[in-house]
């Protein structure tokens, strides 16, 4: 056989095999399981902790639950079906949307009235969303199921916590939760390395695979283990929630008079470290919804109890 | 030892000197502080830089770290802008000698100490040494102004070409004494709040507050002291250039007085955000206005002169457009000081003017953070056109010639362009491009960004590495610059600039 033949052969051969890995990668990636369940809530005792950058002595006065994760995929599938079905919301072409009752206007300089009526939940044909309407019910995308939801608006994410008598957590029970006692800057501690969390500069397995947006990681990736030969550190908070630095931005319940801004904490998996920092903070309009935005919930004990 | 004194006397007792060593040390703070933050924190770049330095940072202390940073350059720009003025400006020489020897001492104390405080473990006596070296800096601004007094006979001007007052009052002048006022007012905004430190104020950066509704006094006089400053420091450098062109003519005699008005209103606009927040940005534009049309006069009068001077050369009375155009094209580095004053409207001022026009339509709508990249993007690229302005004005006072002049002058324009225009695309990619498409608008705006800047370092380390080596020959460049200290430029009234301390003392 001819000698270029051969050298081209071989080429094409190792050409092959590196896509294939790729792709074998891929697919194993998105069949991680993290071991971390989405379903499980924490308790945060009322009390002390401090507040913001400055770290100002706050107390809250009651006990609460927050989730251990952020909402998944399939969380957010599941619960379209039932709102859908009980009419909690309603689709308007490819378009989920639910009744909020408004906000109070002062006119304020910059301010956006935000009247009563239908607002939109979700947009499933945006590009990067994970959840498909198919047949008459909702999906998550396969592989994504244990992925945080994005691409969900405030209205979209105070809906699936009002559907099940929750609520979104205000901020300083978001902050609580994310820093324990002390006075920490990120959930696990002061230190950062790029294996704590899912941001712009973590070059984690998904984002090497799916590229730097497409590469939300599965809630409670960042949990100590290896995957393949990439090795995460646990970025559990004290109280033992995962992912309340990086990933997907989290919606809080604030609805502060003057501004129609909704809040969001946490940073996300495009920013970069200092907004990961427990007190960094982003802000939209109630009906934004992006690839890096998502959230999960708290509840009071007496639902907590309910809900056992 | 001769020798050494001599050089000492060159880096820190002529102007030509002075100036080299505070953009010497702006130069060196900017690349070990500047491995700490954007794509070196991911090429890993900032763990070796904190590991070798031995730097104490924790993540609570970032923005403290970035103001104390901010303010320990300011420092040196404004050091470096007081030296052409003492130079360019006629007044006495021990007036030139005090405010030199006091401005030095204060910025590099704040240089030094600041940094240490800030980066290196938390001293208080270095954070008092920061606020004395501040207030060294302070105090020559108010010497500067009282050399200034534009209303002094012995400083009227005698070339009826210069701007003046029926009386004969320096026109030029009032407008470096009006940027001096200022600035020194401008100063104590951010003093004073800084004075509430640890209580009643907080650390914050502006940026990090645009979307607060209610913002306290404190706050108001913070986002002020950033806006004038900044915009003071621009006014001060358009002045110095003007001078460093001989302006002069029917467009000094239109172009000062509005420099002079636009200052006071867009100063006095600034002050009033504390009091009147909803009113002042009427009088911030039209101050802005006034400004803007007055550098653009002297940019046309500059250009008009460089072709004249260049046809001069080529024995040309008149010439076509494309003979014109390559005139102007001739020397990158007078072309580009006033080039890159243009460009500034297409990265700085015109998006201002956009962003503030479609604030509520487009900029609000989007989330915080990309609202934040743009305006971050549009003032660090402010600051980055000041500095290519100064880096050319020096180049030429350092006699650069030549090839390398143009290679210099044309690298430093076309790669800090570059990097300006690709970063105004970057910060403005959502006007045309959705988040899940962004990601090679991303790359290769970054790309260009790093590129356009990486070569403008490049070459200003090679710039000066060659005056540092030139500080080791005994009869190198500086020795002639310390024969002949003083700014080759024309200045309106001459009468006062052969001075010196030891005959008025006699």
């Amino acid at each position: 056989m001819n000698k270029k033949i051969k050298i081209y052969i071989v080429m094409i051969s190792f050409i092959l095999s590196i896509s294939n890995s790729i792709l074998l990668n891929a697919q194993q990636y998105l069949q991680i399981d993290t071991g971390v369940n989405p379903n499980t809530w924490v308790l945060i005792p009322a009390g002390k902790f401090y507040k913001g950058q400055h770290n100002h002595e706050t107390i809250i006065q009651y006990d609460y639950e927050i989730m251990v994760t952020d909402v998944t995929n399939e969380q957010y599938a599941k619960y379209l079906n039932a709102a859908l079905a009980s009419g909690f919301i309603k689709m308007v072409g490819d378009t989920v949307k639910g009744y909020y009752p408004g906000d109070k206007f002062n006119g304020f300089k910059h301010e956006f009235e935000i009247k009563a009526g239908y607002w939109t939940h979700m947009v499933l044909s945006e590009k990067g969303i994970r959840i498909k309407y198919a047949g008459g019910s909702f999906l998550a995308q396969k592989g994504f199921e244990s992925h945080p939801v994005i691409m969900v608006s405030w209205f979209g994410a105070k809906s699936y916590a009002d559907f099940y008598g929750w609520r979104l957590p205000n901020e300083l029970e978001w902050e609580k939760a994310a820093r324990g006692n002390d006075t920490r800057a990120y959930p696990w501690g002061d230190d950062f390395g790029n294996s704590h969390a899912n941001y712009y500069s973590s070059y984690d397995v998904f984002e090497k695979t799916f590229g730097k947006l497409g590469g939300t990681t599965p809630v409670g990736f960042y949990n100590g283990k290896t995957y393949g030969d990439f090795k995460t550190n646990n970025n559990k908070s004290p109280y033992g929630l995962y992912d309340m630095a990086g990933n997907v931005w989290q919606w809080v319940g604030n609805v502060k008079p003057d501004v129609h801004y909704r809040y969001m904490r946490g940073g996300s998996l495009a920013t970069y470290e200092q907004h990961l920092r427990i007190w960094a903070e982003n802000n939209a309009g109630p009906d934004y919804y992006g690839l890096d935005v998502g959230f999960r919930c708290a509840r009071d004990i007496s639902e907590a109890i309910k809900g056992k | 030892m001769t020798a050494f004194l001599n050089k000492y006397d060159f880096l820190f007792r002529s102007t030509k000197g002075l100036v080299l060593v505070a953009i010497s040390m702006i130069a060196i703070v900017t690349a070990i502080f500047g491995t700490l933050s954007g794509p070196m924190v991911e090429w890993g770049i900032r763990d070796i830089t904190i590991k070798l330095m031995g730097m104490e940072i924790h993540p609570a202390q970032r923005e403290g770290r970035i103001i104390m940073l901010y303010h320990t350059i300011a420092m040196a720009v404004v050091a470096i802008e007081v030296y052409f003025i003492t130079s360019i400006v006629p007044m006495r020489k021990h007036q030139q000698q005090s405010i030199n020897a006091t401005i030095t001492v204060g910025y590099l104390t704040a240089m030094i100490f600041g940094l240490w405080f800030a980066y290196f473990g938390h001293n208080f006596v270095f954070h008092g040494l920061f606020l004395l070296g501040q207030s060294l800096v302070f105090f020559a601004g108010i010497l500067l102004a009282s050399a200034l007094n534009p209303w002094k006979k012995e400083y009227h001007v005698m070339d009826n070409d210069y701007s003046h007052t029926k009386k004969g009052v320096d026109l030029e002048r009032v407008a470096f004494f009006t940027m001096t006022v200022a600035m020194l007012g401008s100063a104590i905004f951010g003093a004073v709040t800084g004075s509430y430190w640890g209580n009643g104020h907080e650390t914050f950066l502006g940026e990090d507050i645009i979307r607060t509704p209610h913002k306290t006094p404190l706050q108001l006089a913070i986002i002020g002291h950033l806006h004038i400053m900044l915009t003071l420091v621009a006014v001060a450098l358009a002045l110095v250039i003007g001078r460093w062109f001989d302006f002069k003519g029917i467009l000094h005699k239109i172009a000062m007085p509005l420099m002079i008005f636009g200052t006071i209103v867009i100063t006095l606009g600034v002050w009033s955000v504390v009091p009147f927040e909803p009113t002042a940005h009427t009088f911030i534009y039209v101050g802005s206005v006034f400004i803007m049309t007055s550098a653009l006069l002297m940019v046309i009068y500059g250009w008009r002169k460089i072709i004249h001077d260049r046809l001069a050369e080529l024995g040309l009375e008149k010439a076509g457009f494309i003979k014109s155009i390559k005139a102007l094209l001739h020397d990158p580095i007078k072309f580009g000081t006033l080039w890159q004053m243009v460009f500034m409207n297409f990265t700085v001022s015109g998006v201002g003017i956009f962003l503030a026009v479609k604030l509520d339509k487009i900029f609000r709508i989007w989330p915080f953070l990309e609202e934040r990249i743009t305006l971050t993007g549009h003032w660090h690229i402010l600051s980055a056109i000041i500095a290519t302005i100064i880096l050319m004005f020096y180049a030429d006072i350092s006699g650069m010639k030549g090839k390398t002049r143009k290679w210099f002058g044309w690298i430093l324009i076309i790669c800090s362009d570059l990097a300006f225009g690709s970063m105004t695309v970057f910060s403005m990619k959502r006007l045309f491009v959705d988040q899940y498409s962004q990601q090679s608008v991303v790359n290769w705006t970054m790309i260009l960004t790093d590129f356009g800047l990486a070569a403008v370092l490049i070459i200003l380390a090679l710039f000066l590495s060659w005056r540092l080596f030139d500080l080791f020959k005994s009869e190198g460049l500086w020795k002639k610059e310390l024969s002949n200290p003083e700014l080759d430029i024309k200045t309106t009234s001459p009468v006062l600039s052969s001075y010196n301390l030891e005959e008025e003392i006699k």
